[in-house]
């Protein structure tokens, strides 16, 4: 089993101070930030446990707990709220019966919410993975979702 | 394999090769696949050029280029050809043979394809026509058509890092201090603040070791100006960078990008690479003896870290907590050093300045506020996406003479310009200069480059608690006014939307807000009143409608409004029946009104988008 | 670095040290400025605003923590102005809405005059934390062990251990519990044993080998003799019996 984690550490130098970019790796790595590894982390750098806790609670990018194999990301910046982002949420709540932050319990889905991903003048905008879907209404919602 | 560019004269020769070849008589495409196009599907778009001029083997006649954002985002995926200029919008995958067969090959031009004027349907073909681009004063977006932004080379063919050599070899740092002094530029991310003094306090600070960076966290809601040039254009900001950094006698520079911008972070990350392996980022730039080395951050998720403070924090690996400014960051910054923080658009500006010159660029704009200011321009207007005008260019020109105007025919309201820590302003007030001082004197602010329209349909109490919100949500915590003030505000907010507001929240609210203008620790509380603060002021009538009538006359907040099926207007087609997910409307036959069931509606605005007769109404 | 420096606060003029903030000066004169998450033997937070200030600096007036501002010659420095005083109140409402019922906020609000706060009654919370931060600054400063941190952001930050569980590195001296200004962390020396509630620890307490009295958490005698190298008898006596 290789030590992901260590590679991670060399990668960045044991650099202290470039603690969010690793947390950020282990992010991509694992889905979300595994107690284990964190606790490596911890031990490997010399870093308090609590220092690890204090960073991965504060950043939004950073989640505690397994997240789904799907990612969906919806906007709520300015631009999309004033065309109806809200109502989008709550349509995806609705059809995967679980709240934002949440990951459906077939672990399919985790539903984020964003404050602006730089689409303004597409929104609303939802994106699930790498893909952008823009101009999203309530009747589109569920054959986007039919896609995975 | 590329060797370093080791003098001033390796560059300008390379210069002067490549961009011989940029005069070869081909056919040239560029092709907009910035993030504000592809949720419209502008990859497989480029994609399918790709394939259909190698099929149709074209490479040697046809130039293609994938470049960053172009700037008119509403109409993506849009294509530039020359010659002719020829400007075509909403591009599908089946247009593109065409576009090949027609335009490419047989210089025809695709009525389909082109813009048409909003009143008069007039089609226009040339890109320089366009009222939209016509209007604009793109000294920096421009060169975006231009490059593809993953190739180096296509931003030293248009010139690109001659005045960093010029910086090196022909200027003095105090000389070129003295240069960006004079151009009048003033920081482009929100405070203003002049950016040569900025730089001379850190050059005069006490220090060996200083630091440049770049804020490129742009976290404002609405604001994806800074997005579209580090996507578009990297070199320009790294190329200002260096250039600062020889300044202010830094030999370490930090960019700090936004974790939601993947694309930006993607293309700043390979020029960074390229630019080293060209000899023009790392140890003995060009052969100057300035080492400068960069590194490449990612933020967390937190628009707090857009505050310089916070963002050095989160740069030395703690939390983005700001901190005291009573010393300043160019004395006492990242671990505690000289540092000169500057937008991602300021960086931008300096090659321009260096190359053209200080009387150049103090020409543009207005006195005080020299220069252009990208906005990004969203919301209820025809034209939406990134613009480049000068200061002082008034509100209207840019919503009416760019923007097209409000779509479907509605009636403008306001207009929301620097994010949370700006404002909203009326009709009374688009004649209003933009720039740094005009706007706060009206009690808003320019800010980032965020500007938002919004029309009859958008209710401006739920705008203000929308704000709340949001800043409720990014509030660092560490001090009491913001992290308790603002929750108490948007409490208060949430109240009157649901029609439990009281007479004497207005006044509450305006306590609150002082109290956060004077105590917070940084901006993000003592801006966050700004929203609210606005709103009173300008839309008072809407908040004592929510207040005292229990009504929301937008038809926006949800405890306050009613959906009902108007019976005439009815053709009983069952289509907001099939799509109702609370299934609260019942269909009761071909050609008879459906009925709606108050009960079961939960207020989701399926039927009112869905009916194509109007027959659903919000009262 | 003794370079004097002449300030004026509420009217009075003191000569100083560059380098000092407002507040240290004040302090020494016995002028009274409020504060809550400040502590001598820890860097200063700015984080409660209590002790902010207005400070007058050539033509330009701003309302600044005294905690963190430091002095300057010919400042000029107003602690009980009515902007000031305005300011206090409100943050005391704040808090008081806060923590509804916990007496130290309680009383400092009286003091200021305010019998309840201006928000909505439904929304008052009965907290006693303030989150200035101070058993974690101890806790990291003082200490040295980073046993507990402020966790999440916004009005969710609070001070805890580690994944909300047992915080492993605490060796239960008690820091936190004695800088804590409204008594939100709650410790017990109870039948031979401390308990430290907030981050779920306990630890048994050591008895002097002469009067008997258990004086101290094993824990954190055995951290003391660690870090300082000292006999392993060293501690067998409390320091009364020493």
């Amino acid at each position: 089993m290789k030590d992901r984690v260590s590679a991670i550490i060399k990668k960045y130098g044991k650099d202290k101070s470039q603690l969010v970019s690793i947390l950020q790796d282990m992010q991509a790595e694992y889905n979300f930030l595994p107690r284990v590894e964190l606790d490596q982390l911890s031990k490997k750098m010399d870093i308090p446990q609590s220092q690890i806790y204090s960073l991965a609670t504060f950043f939004k990018a950073f989640s505690l707990k397994p997240r789904g194999k799907h990612i969906i990301n919806v906007c709520l910046g300015t631009a999309c709220h004033v065309r109806g982002a809200d109502l989008i949420l709550e349509s995806l709540e609705r059809q995967l019966k679980i709240n934002r932050g949440e990951t459906t319990e077939d672990c399919n889905f985790t539903l984020e919410t964003v404050n602006c991903m730089g689409c303004c003048a597409t929104g609303p905008v939802v994106k699930i993975d790498a893909e952008y879907y823009g101009q999203m209404s309530n009747d589109k919602v569920e054959l986007m979702l039919k896609k995975y | 394999m590329r060797t370093k560019l080791k003098s001033r004269k390796e560059l300008e020769e390379l210069q002067k090769k490549l961009s011989r070849k940029l005069d070869t008589g081909k056919t040239r495409i560029s092709i907009c696949n910035g993030t504000a196009c592809r949720p419209y599907g502008s990859n497989p778009v480029a994609e399918s050029f790709k394939s259909e001029i190698a099929k149709q083997g074209l490479e040697d006649k046809v130039d293609f280029k994938v470049t960053g954002c172009h700037g008119f985002c509403e109409k993506g995926p849009i294509a530039i050809i020359e010659p002719g200029n020829i400007f075509y919008q909403k591009i599908k995958v089946d247009d593109v043979p065409e576009i090949i067969q027609k335009s490419v090959l047989n210089k025809e031009v695709i009525s389909k394809l082109l813009f048409k004027e909003q009143s008069t349907g007039k089609e226009i073909t040339a890109q320089n026509e366009l009222p939209f681009y016509k209007n604009q004063t793109r000294i920096i977006l421009g060169n975006n058509l231009l490059i593809d932004p993953t190739e180096i080379e296509d931003y030293i063919a248009i010139g690109g890092y001659a005045a960093l050599a010029k910086a090196l070899f022909e200027l003095q740092p105090d000389q070129l201090i003295g240069i960006v002094k004079q151009s009048g530029l003033r920081g482009r991310g929100g405070a203003g603040f002049s950016t040569g003094t900025k730089w001379e306090s850190c050059r005069k600070a006490q220090g060996d070791i200083k630091y440049v960076i770049v804020n490129a966290d742009e976290g404002d809601p609405g604001a994806y100006a800074n997005e579209g040039l580090l996507t578009g254009n990297p070199h320009s900001v790294l190329e200002g960078l260096i250039i600062g950094a020889y300044a202010i006698g830094a030999h370490q520079g930090f960019i700090y990008v936004r974790n939601e911008y993947p694309l930006a972070l993607k293309n700043m990350t390979i020029a960074m690479e390229q630019a080293e392996k060209h000899g023009l980022l790392g140890d003995n730039i060009l052969g100057s003896g300035f080492d400068f080395h960069v590194r490449i951050n990612r933020g967390g998720g937190a628009f707090v870290c857009g505050e310089s403070t916070a963002l050095m924090a989160s740069l030395e690996g703690k939390v983005g907590e700001p901190r005291a400014k009573y010393i300043h960051t160019v004395e006492r910054g990242l671990w505690d050093r000289p540092s000169t923080l500057n937008n991602v658009e300021t960086w931008a500006n300096i090659p321009l300045i260096v190359n053209n010159g200080p009387e150049w660029f103090s020409k543009i704009g207005s006195p005080g506020n020299t220069g252009t200011k990208i906005f990004s321009l969203t919301g209820k207007v025809n034209n939406t996406g990134l613009v480049e005008v000068p200061m002082g260019i008034k509100l209207r020109d840019i919503i009416f003479g760019i923007g097209g105007g409000i779509r479907g025919n509605k009636k403008f309201k306001a207009v929301q310009t620097g994010g949370p820590s700006g404002g909203c302003l009326p009709e009374k007030l688009l004649d209003s200069p933009v720039d740094f001082d005009e706007l706060t004197k009206v009690g808003s602010m320019m800010g980032s480059g965020g500007m938002i329209v919004m029309d009859e349909d958008n209710c401006m109490v739920d705008i203000a608690r929308y704000f709340l919100t949001f800043l409720e949500e990014e509030s660092c915590g560490k001090c009491v006014p913001c992290r308790e003030g603002i929750k108490r505000m948007r409490q208060v907010l949430n109240d009157i939307t649901e029609g439990k507001g009281r007479e004497s929240d207005i006044e509450l609210l305006g306590e609150i807000s002082v109290h956060l203008k004077e105590s917070s620790l940084c901006q993000l509380g003592s801006s966050a009143p700004n929203p609210v603060l606005t709103t009173i002021q300008y839309f008072r009538s809407e908040y004592e409608s929510h207040i005292k009538n229990k009504k929301c006359p937008a038809g926006v907040c949800k405890a306050l409004i009613r959906f009902s099926i108007t019976d005439e207007k009815c053709p009983g087609c069952g289509m907001c029946v099939k799509t109702c997910p609370s299934n609260a409307i019942t269909f009761m036959g071909k050609k008879k009104p459906v009925i709606l069931d108050q009960s079961r509606c939960i207020k989701c605005r399926t039927c009112y988008d869905i009916c194509r007769m109007g027959a659903v109404s919000i009262e | 670095m003794s370079e004097k420096v002449s300030l004026t606060i509420n009217g009075n003029k003191y000569t100083t040290q560059r380098g000092q903030y407002v507040l240290q000066v004040a302090r020494e004169n016995g002028i009274e400025i409020p504060t809550l998450c400040n502590h001598e033997a820890i860097e200063p937070y700015g984080a409660c605003r209590l002790c902010i200030v207005e400070a007058t600096h050539g033509t330009r007036t701003r309302i600044v923590t005294s905690c963190l501002y430091p002095v300057e010659e010919g400042l000029v420095v107003q602690t009980n102005s009515p902007r000031i005083i305005k300011n206090r109140k409100m943050l005391l409402n704040l808090l008081l809405a806060r923590c509804s019922e916990n007496k130290v906020i309680k009383n400092l609000a009286t003091e200021y005059g305010i019998v309840k706060p201006p928000f909505r009654e439904e929304y008052w919370e009965k907290n006693d934390c303030i989150v200035c931060g101070l058993c974690v600054r101890a806790c990291e400063q003082v200490v040295g062990v980073s046993a507990i941190s402020l966790v999440n952001r916004g009005i969710h930050k609070e001070p805890a251990p580690p994944y909300l569980k047992r915080a492993k590195a605490c060796i239960g001296c008690g820091s936190c519990f004695y800088v804590c200004p409204t008594g939100a962390v709650k410790m017990e020396d109870k039948n031979g044993v401390r308990r430290i509630y907030n981050w779920n620890v306990n630890f048994k307490l050591k008895k002097c080998s002469v009067c008997g009295i258990q004086w101290a958490p094993k824990a954190q005698l055995e951290y003391i003799r660690k870090k300082w190298d000292l006999p392993v008898d060293f501690f067998e006596t409390c320091p009364n019996c020493k």
